[in-house]
């Protein structure tokens, strides 16, 4: 017998280098595709690009309301997608039992991830603009301040559409707590609220965080529900207003009214501006802005993700 | 052993305790007072309700897509939504497959669009799957496990990128390319979207192989070298078949995912509702079309109506593949206890 024989699979080797070939380009590829933003948008990125407005019909000047917008918007979605994600998250793994219920539920989530988020931009336009606004006008007879495209419903919508990503990772996160530490809570008189506080919930924290940085970076980049939301080719104010307690007013973001939106203006500007070559510069610029905001976020998501998987390991 | 008891004695007590109600008197024989019983339950509901939400939205889109989808039925009807038939002046008639919703003589057919969806996708399927697959195998079983570790979250990271970023490159760079090389019909076309996609869909491949070639049990490959095979051997016919149903899911769910792409195929298609199979024409897909036409329409047109009945078809599609998805996976968890 001879066990140490040398292989010959030459077939057998070929493929693998090809298979091994094919990764290495394809990283070679992704690397070239962000070597071109960086190498093109570098230039024009300035503190003014950053924060001015567009100036002489979108050909000079800055991205600044675009960037405020995105931030705004992002803003308003993590205050109505997190809660809710997480709440439902909550009562998936601790309270419900394996049940038809929350069977459906956990296949609607999964539904809910694979919906086209252009068909998210269509239920935003008939639920939140179209019912709920209208509904609100008619009963406050505001005459037409929110059946209208605007940075509520576009928050709104993109709520809904990160939804998934905020329930799933709150999911696994809880499922990672040990049921150890859950029985010990209980064994020294704990509720099951009082558990979930104390013990379940800071253990979690990480797991629950890294879902709402992919959330955040998902619905920045997300530019098909926003077309008819409410995202606008260019706006000379920002979407802000004062809100005044007497005599102090302090400025806080309008949702009723509409906002440019990073990953909109790109488009915008690559297709349907005046002069898409002479923009050229402030596409690119654009870019490189909204890759370096969602790979920021992703690799913070990763490094948590990473580090919450090892202290977990520990435990 | 002792241990193992003492976990088995707390599940079947944790087991007994009935699902919606808070004994008066806890597991130790304490009493529970009133308002801890009622706040506990009130917590209950209240995360419940939570949770029902995602059910709730998944209802209120099918609703709403619906309701405002088939009452483009009352005006068009469900047979022009498939072909037209148009009276010439010598009355003959031709039957004419064309989406002009807009011209004074309506036409909404949309087989010019789904075969627009399906010219981008197919292609940008089978690209992805090659690929995809490669690299899905190349991290499971060749990489050496140090690598994996930050390979893998490279190619997710790509995942992340903004479809409007590459949607915008294809635009800039490779329309220009395809130009050079291939000389296309159109320098916009439905292989210039399919590359774009590809991007999208093979991390979502890659990802997804990985993880399910990843989850086979080492025994096997064991098994399989002890038996003498080299490793292109045991990846090609003990790996591959055991994660065969992990990875046709990954590519049910690419495909549904390039069928529901809306920025790249707008930006790099070409937006023509071209009837062809030529793959170097311009196309107009499904999503595309209401992406650029949802914003002009006004509400309440057959126009508009028949922008929701696309994504009525657009939305059945996508449920269709990712529940089949999800049911070959599902199969697999059960049959993979090994």
């Amino acid at each position: 017998m001879e066990i140490t024989k040398k292989s010959n699979d030459i077939t057998g080797t070929i493929f693998i280098n090809i298979v091994r070939i094919v990764f290495f380009a394809m990283i070679f590829l992704l690397f070239l595709v962000l070597a071109n933003i960086f190498i093109e948008g570098i230039g024009i990125i300035s503190v003014e690009f950053i924060f001015d407005s567009p100036r002489n019909n979108m050909m000079e000047g800055g991205i600044g309301p675009a960037i405020f917008g995105t931030l705004a918007v992002t803003f308003i979605m993590v205050l109505f997608a997190v809660p809710l994600g997480v709440f439902a998250a909550i009562y998936l793994n601790e309270y419900a039992r394996d049940t038809f219920l929350t069977r459906v539920i956990r296949t609607s989530v999964n539904n809910l991830a694979g919906v086209p988020s252009i068909v998210f931009g269509l239920f935003g336009l008939g639920f939140f603009i179209l019912f709920i606004g209208k509904g609100i006008d008619e009963v406050l007879e505001t005459g037409l301040l929110f059946g209208q495209p605007c940075l509520l419903w576009a928050s709104s919508t993109l709520a809904v559409l990160v939804l998934p990503i905020v329930i799933v990772s709150t999911l696994e996160a809880l499922n990672s707590v040990p049921k150890s530490h859950r029985d010990a809570s209980y064994g020294l008189g704990a509720t099951k609220w009082q558990t979930i506080k104390n013990v379940v919930l800071p253990q979690a924290r990480p797991g629950i965080l890294t879902g709402t940085i992919l959330a955040i970076s998902r619905g920045a980049g997300e530019t098909a529900p926003v077309l008819f939301l409410g995202a606008a080719f260019f706006l000379p104010n920002l979407p802000v207003a004062d809100l005044c307690i007497g005599d102090y007013c302090i400025t806080m973001i309008n949702p009723a009214e509409q906002f440019m939106y990073l990953a909109y203006h790109i488009f915008i500007l690559a297709t349907q501006s005046s002069n898409p070559t002479v923009t050229l510069p402030i596409q690119y610029g654009a870019t490189l802005v909204l890759i370096t905001l969602t790979f920021l976020l992703n690799i913070t998501a990763i490094i948590f993700r990473y580090r919450f998987r090892k202290v977990i390991g520990k435990i | 052993m002792n241990e193992l008891n003492t976990e088995t004695r707390t599940k079947t007590e944790v087991e007994e305790l009935p699902p919606f109600e808070m004994k008066a008197v806890s597991n130790f024989g304490k009493k529970i007072s009133l308002a801890t019983r009622v706040r506990e339950k009130v917590i209950h509901y209240f995360f419940a309700v939570n949770g029902l939400m995602a059910l709730v939205f998944i209802t209120l889109i099918f609703i709403f897509l619906f309701k405002e989808g088939f009452r483009a039925l009352e005006h068009i009807g469900l047979l022009d939504f498939i072909y037209f038939d148009r009276t010439d002046i010598n009355d003959s008639v031709s039957r004419v497959f064309e989406w002009y919703p807009t011209s004074t003589e309506e036409r909404y057919s949309l087989i010019p669009l789904i075969i627009g969806s399906l010219l981008t996708a197919i292609p940008a399927t089978i690209i992805s799957t090659i690929i995809g697959v490669a690299v899905g195998i190349y991290l499971a079983e060749i990489a050496n496990p140090k690598a994996r570790e930050f390979l893998k979250p490279a190619i997710e990271l790509f995942a992340g990128i903004p479809t409007v970023v590459l949607g915008f490159l294809m635009l800039v760079v490779g329309a220009t390319l395809l130009d050079d090389f291939l000389d296309p019909t159109n320098r916009l076309n439905a292989f210039l979207a399919a590359l774009g996609l590809s991007f999208v869909i093979i991390p979502i491949i890659a990802s997804l192989t990985e993880d399910s070639l990843h989850s086979i049990p080492d025994d096997l490959r064991m098994a399989s070298y002890g038996l003498g095979a080299t490793k292109w051997q045991t990846i090609s016919r003990v790996i591959l078949p055991a994660g065969f149903s992990g990875v046709s899911a990954s590519i049910i769910l690419g495909f549904g995912r390039a069928i529901g792409e809306t920025m790249i195929v707008l930006m790099a298609a070409g937006n023509a509702a071209n009837l062809t199979t030529d793959i170097f024409m311009s196309v107009r897909t499904m999503t595309a079309t209401i992406a650029a036409e949802m914003g002009e329409v006004s509400h309440g047109s057959d126009h508009y109506f028949a922008l929701f009945f696309i994504g009525i078809v657009l939305f059945t599609i996508t449920f269709i593949l990712n529940l089949a998805a999800e049911v070959i996976i599902n199969k697999m968890r059960k049959k993979n206890t090994f």
